[in-house]
Formats: C-alpha cells, structure tokens, sequence
C-alpha cells in the first residue's frame, strides 16, 4: 500500500507519542489532584470542604471541550500564555482529577469506621492513622477506578486535536488525509491505534479489579 | 467594544440568546442519541448472553472497542469515512452523523448496566420458566426483562447527563449546538471569554439540578427494591 509512506509512519508514531505524553502528564497531575481533592471534600474545615466541591462540582458540571476551550481562549488575556500542550494536559488534569476525587473520597469512607476507632485506640495521630491505617485498605479499593479513569483521560486526549495540538489524531486529520484523501482506512487505522494504546490500559484495569476483589472476599 | 474589560456585560448579553436557541440542537442530539443508545444497548446485553459464539465474541469485541476508543475520532470515522466505504458507502447529516455517533459509543455503557439488571434475576425465575415450558422467547419477554430492566433505569440518567455533557464535541463535524455557536461567535468578535463561559454556565446549570434528581431516584429505588428484597427473605424463613 502506497498510503503509508515511511515519512507518514514516522509522523503517525510522532503524533502517537504526543498522545501518549498527553496521557501521562495528565494523569500524574490527574491523580495529584484527585487525591488533594478527596481529602479536601473529607477535611475537617468547613472552608476546605466548600472550596473542594465547588470546583468538584464545576468540573464534573460542565463539559471537558468547554474547560480545554476556556482555558485555551481565556488564559492569555490573563496575560497567561501557556504552550498548548500545558493547556491540554491542565485542562484534562482538572477534569478527571474532579472525577477520580470521588473515586478517592468513596474509598476513604467505606473504610470501616472501627478501623479509625481502633487507631485512635492505639494512640495514633491523625496523620499515622491516615498513612498506616486508612489510606493502605483504601488505596486498593481506588486502584480499579483509577484503572478506568485512564481510559477515560486516553479518550480524552483526542479532544485537544481542537485546540490544534499536534496529537496522532491532529497527524491524521489535519495531515495525512488532506495528501491522500483516503479518510476510510486513516480513520479506521486510527481508532485500531487508540484500541492499541488503550489495550495494555484495559488488561491492567482488569487485572487491579481481579485483584481488589480478591482482597474483599478474603477481608 | 471595550476590549480590556475582563467581562463585557454587553457582549454576553448580546450573544445570550443566539447560544440559548442552540440548546434545542443540544437536547435533540442527546435526547435521539440516549434513545439508540437504549435500544442498541439492550441489542448487545442479549448478544453478549448468546449461546452461539459467532455472535458473543463479536458482540464483546464491538463493546471493548467502542468503549475504549474516543467518541471524536468515532465521530470523524461516522461523517468523513463511511462515505468512502465501496458500493453502501453512505453520506450522512451532520446531525444524523453525531446521534449515531453518541448512540452508538454509549450503548456499549449502557449495556452494562442492562447487564447487571439482568445477573441480578435469581436463577429460580430461569427455572421456574424452563418447568412451565416457557419459550426462550417468551422467558426473555414475559419473565426476565420485565423485572431486570425497571431497577436499572436511575442508572441510565447518569448516562443522559453525561451524554448531554458530550454533545459539544458534535460542533467538529459542525452540528450547530451550544458550542459551535459560541465558538462561531466568538471568532466573528475575535472575544471568547463571554460565549464561552455562557456555554459553560448553562451546561452547569442543567445538569447539576439533573444529577441532583438522578442521585435522589437512585436512593428512592434502591430503598424500595432492598425493602423488596428483605420482604422476600423474610417470606423464604416462614
């Protein structure tokens, strides 16, 4: 097939590579977020609890293309000018961090409440009984959901293609089809190229279920 | 225009109502797409259930691969590509392209959720229908359906709302909903701040009370069908 030359490969895998950078990014700042909110909506400070569900709710209330819009279009009259790609992995931090909180939060919770009974028991700090108590049983229980929140962020990332940030779907749509037209088998090569990326997603999200499950029953 | 304003009252005003009017666009798209969801979501519960493994591997194909791909490009593929398809290509409205497009990616959830509606009938009302010499059929129709379906359905209002939230995506193949026109408006003024926030607060606006009123539902059901639950252990320990 004459379609892919090897300079279009090369292209293709570019793009591929700042899908994957994207995915990345986002989720390390992605679950950073998730993890300050959480605690933020379970804080003892009513302050702290309005703050964090304010912009829970925010997020998770509008739409993920408006906030990457927003905060691609407001930022530099802000006088803030980011490279597009920060604006990108930002926008989908804050909104799968809004996502991903609950996910944190709900873990927290349904740690039972004798097991921070038994920590103050013992004498522990607040601090201890997070770090040695609470957060080791929930943190399984986060692992499958965060699992899926990956896949949700990959597909996420094609949004920034709108914002003109040069990802495998930006390489195919604005690139390639506009040289060979051939848009059927580009945009089927390109949904196989995210179900590819997505792939070692899905085992891993299943193989952390199997593994909180087993953990549940045992308990 | 006074540009160095942060927000421009005028503006906003003046672009308010040409977003408002789009909202009709946004509702149709999700409302038809929620719709085909619903019905090719219970097509794919079934085929996924299926004896025969011509059509449930398939079937579990089509969800894991629609699921874990992204709407947009699905989205790009349904209105660029299809047309290319030989001898059935099809040229589809831009509308038409993206009710098919929501419909189509979550159906794959929803059928999940009929999935779980359906595992949770005891396996008694299987056998009780196979001692009455029930159909395959008519086991699915008169006895399982009826009871797997009604419990789930808070569950699908997630999905409306998050459907809802999805449809600006649909501005890229140029549907004209809440977010093409803001973003058309905003180019014309070369001023985004205004169209775009009002796009946001309205999205805000509607699905917040909606998530409320899901949620609430959720709570009311699961009340009525745990009471239903223990009533009938209670039945099985006389």
């Amino acid at each position: 097939m004459t379609l892919l030359s090897s300079d279009a490969l090369l292209l293709l895998l570019k793009g591929a590579g700042v899908t994957v950078q994207l995915l990345i990014y986002a989720s390390i700042l992605g679950f950073i977020i998730a993890f300050i909110a959480g605690f933020g909506r379970l804080s003892r400070f009513k302050l702290v609890r309005v703050i964090t569900l304010t912009y829970v709710e925010f997020f998770r209330g509008t739409s993920l293309l408006v906030q990457l819009f927003w905060f691609f279009y407001v930022l530099p009259f802000f006088g803030v000018s980011l490279p597009p790609l920060l604006v990108g992995v930002i926008a989908l931090a804050m909104n799968y961090g809004a996502y991903a909180s609950e996910i944190v939060r709900g873990a927290i919770v349904s740690i039972p409440k004798s097991q921070t009974e038994a920590a103050i028991a013992l004498n522990m700090s607040r601090f201890q009984r997070m770090k040695n108590v609470i957060l080791p049983q929930a943190f399984k229980l986060m692992l499958p959901g965060f699992g899926n929140i990956s896949i949700e962020m990959l597909k996420g990332t094609a949004l920034v293609v709108l914002i003109g940030i040069q990802d495998v779907t930006y390489i195919v749509k604005e690139v390639l089809i506009p040289s060979t037209g051939a848009q059927l088998e580009l945009y089927t090569l390109l949904l196989f190229m995210y179900f590819l990326i997505a792939l070692p997603l899905i085992l891993m999200a299943r193989w952390l279920e199997k593994k909180a499950s087993v953990g549940r029953e045992s308990a | 225009m006074d540009r160095d304003k942060l927000w421009n009252w005028e503006y906003a005003f003046e672009v308010f109502p040409l977003i408002f009017d789009a909202i009709w666009i946004t509702f149709s798209a999700t409302i038809l797409g929620f719709i085909l969801a619903a019905i090719v979501g219970l097509i794919l519960a079934l085929g996924r259930r299926s004896k025969q493994a011509v059509i449930r591997y398939p079937v579990i194909g089509f969800i894991e691969f629609i699921r874990s791909t992204p709407l947009l490009v699905q989205l790009f593929f349904i209105f660029f590509a299809l047309p290319q398809i030989p001898v059935i290509g099809l040229t589809l409205e831009p509308m038409v392209a993206g009710v098919i497009g929501l419909g189509l990616h979550y159906s794959t959830y929803l059928s999940e959720i009929y999935r779980s509606g359906i595992d949770s009938i005891a396996k008694g009302q299987w056998e009780a229908s196979t001692s009455l010499n029930f159909s395959r059929y008519h086991t699915w129709t008169k006895v399982i359906l009826p009871q797997a379906i009604p419990p789930v359905i808070p569950m699908f209002g997630n999905y409306l709302i998050v459907m809802f939230k999805e449809t600006p995506m649909l501005m890229s193949i140029s549907v004209a909903e809440m977010m093409y026109v803001a973003q058309t408006l905003g180019s014309a003024q070369w001023r985004y701040i205004e169209p775009i926030t009002i796009v946001g607060l309205l999205f805000l606006a509607l699905s917040y009370p909606s998530a409320y009123l899901v949620r609430r539902l959720e709570a009311r059901m699961g009340q009525r069908f745990s009471k239903k639950k223990k009533l009938t252990r209670e039945e099985v320990t006389m």
